[in-house]
């Protein structure tokens, strides 16, 4: 077995001591280490955009980083985005635009999309089309995520969730 | 309120949007060790010898096996379509005597760390006797095991269908075409690839497989009948599925794996495939060859076509049998009169990746080729392309249709449809002749943009029966059992749906369990569009049933006459006394459960129908095709949850462009596939996706099931192919320019700029 490290990651705010292999992904260590499967692996080779998650407020293939690169930045996944029982204006959205059907690249739509508009809250939908079409969706066809986007982004500049976790 | 025909929000979505799903590969048991599969690097060969030493020697390893190690697995048998003459062709769980595609399953490691399992993968060296592989379905057939099976060639079999008189109807056509039409290799290609946990319990002896789909109980029979085990000891569970489309849940070899290992290992067996496994492991589809010969009178109408035709159905038969091909041979006709006809569709394996149904399976093959075909007719007669459909059309006035031939064993009887209808409101919609115009001044402008519309029939709503049992639980909700999967779909809204509309409880206190095979006896699943035409009916029944329980068991509770009783909003109310008493309440006070079951079946499949309508813009240098707008107009029958429809046909339509233009499985000339990752294989994103609009019609609602409903699914992918092709006929002013998909640049640009 290969040398192991231990390192602490950091997501969603909580600390998680993490003994790894060097070459382990950011994504397993999320999954398998730190037991957050939200976040879902749709091609292995950052394609898909579904391990979408965001480090240090930028998102991330979580598929093409390693756990070790991670360490000492604040990593956040969908299981962050909610604030107890109150859904993010994205998760709010994508529920009454039907922006999701299998829901297996949902949280890289919503980590994406999180990402972008903290970045940039006035994107116009042209510029959101541009952003999102770097993750793939295979059942809405896209029309309802960037309907959703949309929406969320008008609810967010209206009311803006704070990104301090 | 009806709690039909609204676009409630989905039940099933909170999980989903919060991280909270359990996915196939969020399964985990303790003591789990994981699967890796070697698969072979080439096409076609003899297995001279398979060295697994330094792989079992890797620290972590726990065991290595190959076919020998499993020679008393059967190899796995047809779900449907059993055709006579297909068993030799089934595929092992692991390789016998020969590889028969590369990705075929030669070996399986399996170690304590799915990383330490993957190393040791590659550890493992397959010794293979190269044979040239054949990669040309229409060739001429040659031997499928020559050594194993002497003899034995690859055509499993050929589907012959016809009705009408042939002959005659090309005796005196004033016009014959001949076509020969491809459509290309893709398929489903779901977000999440497949994976599975196998869990062994030794105390109760029940084997359990987590992250099923599709066909719980189908695959739990099969997985216990060929590990020798009794029925109840094998469960099936399904959690969240990443899609499906035809191609998840399907018995896979790796399922077998898992479960066999679990069993006999004796510990938990965890497997994930990758997504280059996916792509050369998991079910391709499509690849057709049509060669087509139609009669044809002076009018445009069709008299007579014959189609000979092949599929490309891979290394080996797998579960789907002769499905695809049975499909494409009876609904070729579609919406058409065509009063003769004959079909001799040719089964032929090749060394590629196995093939089965994807999403509307036969139909988008057969939709492009007998849509080119109308198209062909209308140019070589100078007649405009929407009046030869008008003038073939099933007119209304010969509903019901019977069309004199069988699908997947089923008489194909078009139940219901307003075909001429359909496309007159298509027209109005589009402003068809203005459009038109339009696209001329633009045409004229020097842009290359042109217009293409395609009717298609699909069908839905496939038997035999569906069972649904539901019950009043203490909190005063209402469960429902049913067989039925979900593969993201909105099963759980659809059937709180129907069960809302009859019980008037809100669809958030109704809980719907799907695939899960130790809580009802049978199912069905979920595919061929058959959930809410089946299932939905099973649960109308149902909840009709326990609608009249509840007043008859609520009469003596309420001293009322049981015809005075009605149930509202999930009471029974007297409407003499206003008196009333909620369902959980009746239940506590009754001696009898308040229960109810539904068995809902169907001897024939339904019919629903639509157009697509494309327009494309070419850019004739690059030969780049963008899709500027983009139509589906389609009659369901009835909606139960128009939001969900209309999300079934946009996503569908997603998949029917990239089937057009983009998706493909291209192999080398030794069989070596060059699409294994998301950087050859392309599916749209949002920037290749134009604006999909919809227009459901609830115009024919299909006499043959309770709610009058077809299914949604499938639609929204039909005619893709075919409303494309022809839009980029028209933009190029090249009529009959397409014969082959998916249109990729390279191909458009040869037969621009021919050398």
């Amino acid at each position: 077995m290969a040398e192991k490290h231990a390192i602490t990651l950091n997501a969603n705010g909580k600390d998680y001591r993490i003994s790894v292999e060097a070459r382990r992904t950011l994504a397993d260590a999320l999954r398998d280490d730190c037991g957050l499967t939200g976040t879902h692996l749709g091609c292995e080779h950052g394609v898909c955009g579904a391990c979408t998650v965001l480090v240090d407020g930028k998102p991330v293939r979580s598929c093409l980083m390693f756990a070790v690169q991670a360490e000492g930045q604040a990593v956040r996944t969908v299981e962050g985005l909610a604030k107890g029982e109150v859904l993010h204006p994205l998760q709010k959205a994508f529920w009454e635009n039907h922006g999701l059907q299998c829901g297996f690249c949902t949280p890289g739509f919503l980590m994406l999309a999180t990402g972008a508009l903290e970045a940039e809250p006035d994107l116009s939908e042209a510029e959101l089309r541009d952003i999102l079409s770097s993750n793939l969706c295979r059942c809405t066809g896209y029309q309802n995520i960037i309907k959703s986007v949309c929406a969320a982004a008008s609810e967010m500049r209206a009311c803006p969730p704070s990104a301090d976790r | 309120m009806s709690a039909i025909g609204r676009s409630l929000k989905r039940l099933e979505d909170r999980p989903l949007l919060t991280g909270a799903g359990r996915f196939a590969a969020d399964n985990r048991a303790d003591g789990q060790i994981h699967m890796r599969v070697v698969r072979s690097p080439i096409a076609f060969g003899r297995i001279v010898g398979i060295e697994t030493e330094d792989a079992a020697a890797l620290a972590g390893v726990v065991a290595v096996w190959t076919a020998a190690d499993i020679a008393d697995l059967p190899p796995i048998d047809f779900r449907m379509t059993r055709i006579a003459g297909l068993e030799p062709y089934r595929q092992h769980v692991l390789a016998r005597d020969y590889v028969r595609y590369v990705g075929d399953p030669v070996a399986v490691v399996f170690a304590e760390d799915p990383y330490t399992a993957e190393d040791a993968a590659e550890l493992v060296f397959c010794d293979i006797e190269e044979e040239e592989p054949c990669l040309d379905a229409t060739a001429e057939p040659v031997p499928f095991m020559p050594e194993r099976h002497p003899g034995l060639l690859s055509e499993p079999a050929t589907i012959v269908k016809s009705y009408g008189d042939i002959d005659a109807a090309f005796a005196g056509a004033a016009h014959v075409l001949e076509l020969e039409l491809k459509v290309g290799r893709h398929t489903g290609v779901p977000l999440e690839a497949r994976g599975a946990l196998a869990v062994h319990d030794r105390e109760t002896g029940m084997l359990t497989m987590y992250g099923a789909a599709k066909v719980p109980h189908y695959n739990r029979d099969s997985i216990a009948r060929m590990l020798g085990l009794p029925q109840d000891k094998v469960r099936l569970s399904e959690g969240h599925v990443g899609g499906g489309f035809g191609i998840r849940g399907e018995l896979y070899p790796e399922d077998v794996l898992v479960c066999a290992a679990a069993y006999r290992l004796g510990v938990p067996v965890k497997w994930v495939e990758d997504r280059r496994e996916h792509l050369m492991a998991a079910n391709h589809s499509r690849d057709q060859v049509h060669r087509l010969r139609a009669a044809v009178d002076p009018n445009g109408f069709v008299r007579g076509l014959t189609d000979t035709f092949f599929t490309d159905q891979g290394g080996y038969v797998r579960t789907h049998g002769g499905t695809v091909s049975d499909l494409a041979a009876a609904l070729l006709p579609g919406p058409y009169l065509i009063p003769a006809y004959r079909v001799e569709g040719h089964i032929r394996l090749t060394n590629k990746t196995p093939s089965g149904t994807y999403r509307a399976p036969g139909r988008y093959e057969t939709t492009f080729v007998r849509e080119r075909l109308m198209d062909a007719v209308a140019a070589r007669l100078g007649l405009d392309a929407v009046e030869v459909r008008r003038v073939n059309l099933i007119p209304e006035d010969r509903m019901p249709f019977d069309r004199g031939i069988e699908a997947l064993g089923t008489h194909v009887l078009y139940d219901s449809g307003k075909y001429h209808d359909l496309l007159e409101r298509t027209l109005k919609h589009l402003d068809y002749a203005a459009l038109r115009s339009e696209l001329e001044n633009r045409r004229a402008a020097g842009e290359a943009v042109g217009l293409g519309l395609a009717f298609f029939v699909e069908k839905s709503g496939l038997g035999p029966h569906d069972l649904v049992r539901m019950a009043v639980l203490p909190d005063d909700t209402i469960e429902i059992v049913t067989g039925a999967a979900s593969v993201g779909q909105g099963v759980e809204t659809v059937m709180a749906q129907v069960c809302s509309d009859v019980i008037g409880m809100p669809i958030e206190r109704i809980r719907v369990v799907h695939g899960q095979t130790d809580r009802i006896p049978i199912g069905f699943g979920a595919f061929a569009s058959r959930v809410t035409v089946m299932t939905g009916s099973a649960v109308k029944i149902a909840s009709e049933a326990l609608r009249d329980k509840a007043c008859a068991l609520a009469a003596p509770l309420l001293q009322a006459d049981i015809d005075d009783l009605v149930l509202e909003a999930g009471r029974v109310v007297s409407r003499s006394s206003g008196a009333g008493i909620g369902l959980a309440e009746i239940a506590s006070q009754s001696a009898e459960a308040l229960d109810a079951e539904g068995l809902f079946r169907a001897d024939h499949m339904n019919y629903p129908y639509g157009i697509h309508v494309a327009q494309v813009r070419v850019d004739t240098e690059l030969c780049g095709v963008k899709v500027e707008r983009y139509l589906v107009a389609y009659d369901i029958g009835r909606m139960i949850n128009p939001m969900l429809v209309e999300g079934q046909i946009v996503g569908a339509a997603a998949q029917g462009i990239g089937g057009a233009l983009l998706e493909e499985f291209v192999y080398d000339e030794a069989g070596q596939p060059l699409a294994t990752s998301f950087a050859d294989y392309l599916m749209p994103t949002a920037h290749e996706m134009p604006p999909v609009e919809v227009l459901v019609r609830e115009d024919a609602p299909s006499p043959q099931n309770p709610l009058g409903v077809k299914g949604a699914g499938e639609g929204g992918i039909t005619a893709a192919g075919a409303a494309i092709a022809a839009a980029v006929d028209d933009a190029l002013g090249r009529p009959g320019l397409v014969t082959r998909l998916p249109i990729v640049p390279t191909r458009l640009h040869a037969s621009l700029y021919p050398r």
